[in-house]
């Protein structure tokens, strides 16, 4: 007979209770969402993504046909938010990590500069950004005849950035990619560097004067005595900025970029299921962010000092 | 374990009345009747389309989709000025419908199979028969469409034009290469900027925009293919088939009335000097087929004087005066050569 009195019988009876109503909940929205739908008639499911999706897309990782399904549609916007994702993530890590220990440097010059990136990048918003950088690639850069070129092997010109010479047929970079690769990149760069600044300066003075007491160099100092320590800091915002960098890339819709979002919309007009659509898009970024998110943890327990 | 019985109660009730309240439609009743007791109708326009549906610099909305909510407003409620207009995008237009958000869509919308059937919509009368077309720049020396072999081309995103615009491309094996931009002023900035080779829009559109945005309109050229049919109308709620029928008789209405030549200037002196039957009948004062709509019987004449015929709606808005500088073409009288053929009010 279970005892009231108990207080680990009361907290199992009010987390079922809660988790009752939050079923319930859940269970009564979806419920009245699709009953509504199917009294006006709107039909609903995700069978279209098997029917030929109708429209072609500018850039893909695969060779994309109208022909081919919405499924096989969504699969390319995913592809095309990854690969836009993971070059911005890694480069903003790198350039964050330069400008966040630049911050610190004894040099007044690249301190001044450090500060004044990280002031400006931040601070302006990142859409304005972005149609910034589209402009200048697309209004100042010159026709497809005559480009900006080195030699034959780089051609810069209103259609991207063409590399002739990289894999069968080319490489062209459109400067839809470029404009949101580029501004991504620099705007997660200013929020990296804070991170990576606050970590290095939480590590003790102490360490640092132990280090320099034992004749390590500034670059050993930073490499075996302070990142070390600032890592268990700088993990868990700098995951943050990763799965933020993975959702501001949606904001590819306002320059034209095929990422999921903008394929999403696509399907979403042509068919109407829109309910089903913005599913799909949330379930995607959100098994997108907790994968980024564990692997950041895994990478932080492995990081963690281990106290003693 | 003793959980006492008015907790139990408590949490009991709560789930049958979520259960209760889930069971019951959350949109029910006509949209005459909240139309009515609301004395506003609620009109779904674009957020700025020169000639359709565009606010100016006070807040002043106009255009040929404007015209048909006001004529509604008139019909309905005696007066074209109770009208909320509530601008939408492309992907917003029919979740705002069917939700119940706005009473008609009136926001140069194709009709189309998908949109007749699988949304909850239902289509009237096409005020506009449009179609697709693509804009080049003058010095690109591009005479037709079919020239436009793998182009970059700017798209607007959400819109039947990406379908179209592919089906185009597969037919006559052009391999374009679309660049989807979700606003419109984008694809147009983008256009404008050297982005892309060509420009694709309902033909209308293209007018439009080449007068707005154009540095110098004479630099651009609107290629002469019509690459699709875009027959574009009011939408409204299926389920309510008393509105849907004001609203499709009113556009059928407005057409008739430039057929049997009343403006809104000699609505009044009709009324009582005219002898054609027909006329007497649209106006109301033979016969009463307000009655049969739900309406009183000078539904035609208030929405004629209000908003004057399809014919001057048409040259206020789209006409060659306009800087739009549209032909009738198509949206001509049936018996003058066009497609617009009012279904007889009787």
């Amino acid at each position: 007979m279970l005892n009231w009195r108990s207080q680990r019988v009361r907290a199992w009876c009010y987390q079922t209770i809660l988790i009752g109503m939050l079923i319930v909940l859940v269970g009564w929205l979806l419920h009245n969402t699709l009953g509504n739908m199917r009294m006006r008639g709107i039909q609903s499911g995700f069978d279209f993504l098997l029917d030929p999706a109708g429209f072609d897309i500018g850039e893909s990782m695969f060779a994309f046909t109208s022909t081919q399904t919405y499924g096989s549609a969504f699969l390319v916007g995913l592809l095309n938010t990854l690969r836009v994702s993971c070059i911005a993530i890694v480069v903003c890590t790198l350039w964050g990590a330069l400008l966040g220990i630049g911050r610190l440097s004894s040099n007044a010059l690249a301190r001044g500069l450090c500060y004044a990136y990280t002031e400006l990048f931040r601070n302006i918003p990142l859409l304005l950004q972005l149609l910034m950088w589209y402009v200048v690639l697309v209004e100042l850069m010159p026709d497809t005849e005559t480009p900006l070129h080195f030699h034959d092997w780089v051609l810069l010109s209103k259609e991207g950035l063409a590399l002739p010479w990289l894999m069968s047929d080319g490489l062209t970079l459109t400067p839809e990619f470029l404009a949101l690769t580029w501004g991504l990149s620099l705007y997660t760069s200013a929020f990296v560097a804070e991170v990576i600044r606050s970590g290095i300066q939480s590590v003790p003075l102490g360490q640092v004067e132990a280090a320099l007491s034992i004749g390590l160099s500034p670059w050993q100092r930073l490499r075996l005595v302070v990142l070390p320590q600032a890592l268990r800091l700088i993990v868990p915002p700098l995951t943050n900025q990763y799965l933020n960098a993975i959702k501001n890339s949606s904001l590819a819709v306002a320059i034209g970029y095929p990422d999921l979002v903008s394929i999403s919309n696509t399907t979403l007009n042509q068919t109407g299921r829109a309910v089903e659509c913005i599913a799909i898009v949330m379930a995607v970024y959100l098994t997108l962010s907790l994968l980024t998110a564990s692997g950041m943890n895994y990478f932080n327990r492995r990081a963690a000092l281990k106290e003693r | 374990m003793s959980l006492t019985l008015a907790f139990t109660r408590k949490i009991l009730s709560l789930v049958c009345l979520s259960a209760l309240v889930g069971a019951f439609p959350a949109w029910a009743g006509k949209t005459l009747d909240a139309v009515k007791q609301r004395d506003q109708v609620v009109c779904g326009v674009n957020t700025g389309l020169a000639g359709f549906s565009a606010a100016d610099s006070q807040g002043k909305w106009s255009g040929i989709d404007v015209d048909i909510c006001r004529a509604v407003a008139a019909a309905v409620l005696s007066s074209a000025d109770k009208v909320r207009y509530v601008p939408l995008s492309a992907q917003q237009r029919f979740t705002a419908l069917q939700s119940g958000e706005v009473d008609v869509l009136s926001r140069n919308t194709t009709f189309t199979l998908t949109r007749d059937a699988s949304l909850g919509l239902h289509q009237t009368a096409v005020t506009y028969y449009d179609g697709q077309g693509f804009m080049v720049p003058a010095k690109a020396n591009i005479k037709s469409a079919k020239q436009l072999k793998g182009a970059t081309v700017c798209v607007q995103a959400g819109t039947t034009t990406e379908k179209n615009l592919t089906d185009f491309s597969r037919t006559n094996k052009l391999d374009i290469k679309p660049v989807v931009f979700e606003k419109f002023e984008a694809a147009n900035a983008a256009y404008f900027s050297g982005r892309c080779k060509a420009y694709t829009t309902d033909a209308s559109g293209l007018a439009s925009i080449r007068t707005k945005e154009a540095k110098n309109p004479k630099d651009h050229v609107i290629l002469p293919e019509l690459i699709s049919k875009e027959p574009l109308g009011p939408m409204v709620r299926r389920g309510d088939d008393e509105w849907l029928a004001i609203v499709k008789w009113t556009v059928y209405g407005l057409v008739e009335a430039e057929e049997y030549g009343i403006t809104s200037e000699t609505v009044n002196s009709l009324k009582n000097d005219s002898t054609d039957p027909v006329v007497l009948r649209l106006l109301g004062k033979s016969e009463d087929t307000g009655k049969l709509l739900g309406l009183d019987r000078e539904w035609l004449a208030r929405a004629v004087l209000a908003v004057g015929n399809y014919g001057e709606i048409f040259e206020k808005h789209l006409g060659e005066k306009t800087p739009l500088g549209l032909k009738r073409g198509l949206n001509a009288q049936w018996n003058k050569g066009g497609l617009q053929y009012a279904i007889p009010i009787r």
